[in-house]
């Protein structure tokens, strides 16, 4: 089989402070025309950093330092920039995580479609339409013929996400380097863009790196996974083999992830209810509820997960619990008192009992303030801590949060993302909350981190008996922390109840389909229920 | 921590330093440096720089090197004290508008574009020639009038920020506007702010020398140095360099007061990274 790319040694430094610290530490690879590589392992792993120097390039603040590329032969590793031009987009093309983020909304997909092969010479404007109608077919793009018109804004995520497949394919390149491509989407979406990036490798022939965090994505794409850890290589070999027969115990562990064990039933008598929201309709705009007729009951020291696909309302539905947005009917009631509609009407006690952590550590503390005042900030503003007093249950908080008292220095740009998550979950809990809403806690993080953050979760409610309100997409992580279910779709409650009632059939359909989405550690999982939902492409050879 | 916080700085940071240190020794000892007296009429119409006069003499014989001590005095303070109160009306308002929203901002902006609607030289002749040509009026009509645009930058940052989950999560435990505005707010918005009041600053003196130049800014014989550019500025077709003086003077604080923005902009986005 003809080599296509052969990486050898390759390292490259990244410029912290004024240090350059070893990013990737020597790497080899080698791929063969149409095959698919996967790259896997968690952030910081080096993984988008080798995916884009197969390109010749690195981003700001990083240098190649060491070892050679080679694509078809030839080095890319200082290679002149015209050249580099030639082979950028036209033989290696590449895949962004977020298809929202890389297309300029100023322009239509087809314009931005016809780009690259306009610019290489190989088309016309004309001839790029065809092509660009034909790929949006393949890919099952609805309404090929036209999508090409629409701007970004104007297509779903995952359907953005597909165009930017199509548009990779443009040039019929050697190579694709996806980069997440279905990290940031819905397990349902994430189904159409996997079936169509196996459709185009297969269609073409196209040799692909594929990187991603989830092994049980890579595992439907992929020929041959490469484990990475810290800039190295942990463990490599065939998909099959890999899922089978895991050498390393890092990959055990990232295989282990996925096939969580379920909590164990909630025993004995109930406790008494703290959370009710009743009959509550609400919406931004009048007339257009996003909303409506939500009842849901939360009970003290237990967890309510709420599941659903982006735009089913489960944040709204958060942000009317905590009055950021008053519901235009219903009430809510916490405890034994019903809150105002609105978050400035309420005392500052029910504030205190309701906290909230965001799925964005990132965005929701203060880059500019230490953790030890993010931390001491509640507890003087509801408790009138200071001094000592308030240094000593900073450092208790951060002890219930399994870090110790170094990092009250820290700003959060000195913390890794599970350890701001970290902060997020103890500035919750110093003001002695009731409930905590978890809006998408772990969405963000990587598996293993993810776990651990849902462990320390659970380990809290036991000691404190909180109730949390789940928001999350993701099954796997209802199934193990949640006690009680409620699936949304499209503004409504279509199904809620005890877990193991939600979780064993007969489901709701809508329920039926979340479930079966959820990618398994099985090679052929994806085409089996491709299959069985009567949905698999059609291949015949191009 | 200070200490060692000059230690790191870069070469650029410190030559602003020490301009700016340069600067305002010359304008707190203006008195004991100068060898003449602000307005004393020293020797010949534009004298070139000799032994008894460093720099030459100006349009009326005055020492120029003594103006332009006493000129750091009048011109520095003034300018300080204006930025500093555009700045404070600026974004005290800016950020009001940005985390109230609704009405006020409406009434807040509405408000301020009308002020800008007037050119502000006119606007500003207008004012001073209804109240007088006080240094107190003089102050606040350029700052009222400079703060218009401070209002706008800092609106605009406040804005990006006020969406951030963290400003969500001070609301949601009930914090105040006062106290989000100061603590979560201001620290993220001060690299744009910062980097605005080192060229706010320099525009100050460049306004306060055109009101010198049409007779409503600092007045005669008070020396500063705006106005010192443009009384000499005849001079230079005669090929006499004494109005670049006081104009070196100028780049010179500007250059300074820029070179220190800078490294404060590159420490804070180190932070943010």
């Amino acid at each position: 089989m003809e080599q296509l790319l052969t990486i050898k040694g390759l390292k490259i430094a990244g410029r912290v402070e004024d240090q350059w610290k070893p990013i990737v530490k020597g790497i080899d690879l080698t791929l063969n025309r149409g095959e698919v590589i996967g790259l896997i392992g968690e952030s910081g792993a080096g993984k988008s950093t080798i995916g884009l120097s197969t390109m010749g390039y690195t981003r700001r603040g990083c240098k190649i330092t060491g070892g050679s590329i080679l694509f078809k032969g030839e080095e890319m590793i200082g290679a002149p920039k015209a050249k580099l031009r030639q082979i950028r987009g036209n033989r290696i093309a590449y895949v962004a995580q977020s298809a929202a983020e890389s297309f300029n909304p100023a322009h239509n997909l087809l314009k931005q479609f016809a780009e690259g092969p306009i610019r290489h010479g190989i088309m016309s404007y004309t001839e790029a339409k065809e092509k660009a109608v034909e790929l949006y077919e393949r890919l099952q793009l609805p309404e090929p013929e036209t999508i090409g018109n629409r701007y970004p804004h104007q297509v779903s995520g995952g359907q953005l996400q597909r165009a930017m497949v199509a548009m990779a394919m443009s040039c019929k390149p050697d190579m694709i380097i996806y980069d997440e491509p279905t990290t940031a989407l819905d397990v349902t979406t994430q189904i159409e863009v996997l079936a169509a990036i196996k459709e185009a490798t297969r269609l073409l022939n196209t040799a692909a790196i594929y990187i991603t965090h989830d092994l049980a994505v890579v595992a439907q794409i992929a020929d041959r996974i490469m484990v990475l850890r810290y800039g190295e290589l942990v463990e490599e070999g065939p998909t099959r083999d890999l899922l089978k027969n895991p050498r390393e115990v890092y990959t055990r562990e990232l295989l282990s992830v996925r096939s969580l064990r379920e909590a164990s039933e909630a025993q004995g008598r109930e406790n008494e209810i703290i959370l009710k929201v009743d009959n509550v309709t609400a919406g931004y705009v009048k007339g257009t509820d996003i909303l409506k007729d939500i009842n849901l009951n939360v009970r003290r020291g237990r967890t309510v997960a709420v599941v659903g696909e982006s735009g089913s309302g489960k944040s709204t539905l958060a942000r009317v619990i905590t009055g950021l947005l008053p519901p235009s009917e219903g009430s809510i009631q916490f405890g034994d008192v019903t809150l105002a509609p609105a978050m400035k009407n309420r005392s500052k006690e029910s504030l205190r009992r309701l906290q909230m952590i965001y799925q964005m550590a990132d965005t929701a503390l203060n880059p500019r303030q230490k953790v030890k005042k993010i931390l001491g900030r509640p507890l003087e503003f509801y408790f009138g801590m200071n001094g000592n007093e308030k240094n000593d249950r900073i450092s208790e908080l951060l002890d219930m949060i399994e870090l110790n008292d170094n990092y009250k220095d820290r700003y959060p740009s000195e913390l890794s993302g599970g350890e701001k998550q970290r902060v997020c979950i103890a500035r919750a809990l110093a003001a002695k909350p009731e409930l905590i809403i978890c809006d998408e806690v772990t969405s963000a993080l990587d598996q293993l981190v993810a776990e651990e953050i849902l462990k320390l979760l659970e380990n809290l409610q036991k000691q404190l008996n909180i109730s949390y309100l789940f928001i999350t997409h993701d099954l796997d992580i209802v199934k193990k922390i949640s006690d009680k279910i409620v699936v949304m779709l499209q503004g409504k409650i279509v199904e809620q109840g005890e877990k193991h009632n939600v979780l064993t059939p007969p489901h709701h359909d809508y329920t039926a389909l979340l479930l079966s989405s959820v990618p398994k550690m099985d090679p052929d999982w994806l085409d089996k229920l491709l299959e069985s939902r009567g949905q698999t492409f059609h291949i015949d050879a191009a | 921590m200070p200490l060692k916080l000059l230690r790191k700085s870069p070469w650029s940071a410190r030559l602003g330093m020490i301009i700016i240190l340069i600067n305002l020794v010359a304008a707190i000892f203006a008195p004991a440096l100068s060898p003449y007296g602000e307005t004393e009429t020293a020797g010949d119409v534009w004298m070139p720089a000799g032994k008894d006069h460093l720099m030459g003499t100006d349009q009326l014989g005055r020492d120029l090197f003594t103006r332009l001590l006493y000129g750091a005095r009048n011109t520095i303070s003034i300018a300080l004290v204006i930025t500093f109160l555009s700045f404070g009306m600026g974004v005290s308002l800016g950020f009001l508008a940005a985390t109230l929203k609704g009405w006020i901002d409406q009434l807040l902006s509405r408000c301020i574009d009308i002020i800008m609607a007037f050119p502000t030289l006119i606007f500003a002749l207008m004012v001073l020639s209804i109240v007088g040509t006080s240094i107190t009026a003089l102050i606040f009509v350029i700052a009222i009038l400079d703060s218009t645009r401070v209002f706008r930058i800092a609106r605009a940052v406040a804005m990006d920020v006020e969406i951030m989950e963290y400003v969500e999560a001070a609301r949601l435990r009930g914090e105040g506007i006062w106290w989000i505005m100061r603590h979560e707010i201001l620290p993220n918005t001060m690299p744009p702010l910062v980097a605005e009041f080192g060229l706010r600053f320099c525009f100050v003196f460049l306004f306060i020398s055109a009101l010198s130049f049409l007779g409503l800014g600092l007045q005669p014989p008070t020396a500063d140095w705006g106005s010192m550019v443009r009384e000499n500025a005849a001079a230079i077709t005669f090929g006499i360099t004494t109005p670049l003086y006081p104009a070196a003077a100028i780049a010179m604080l500007t250059i300074g007061v820029n070179m220190i923005v800078d490294w404060f902009l590159q420490r804070t986005s180190r932070i943010r990274a």
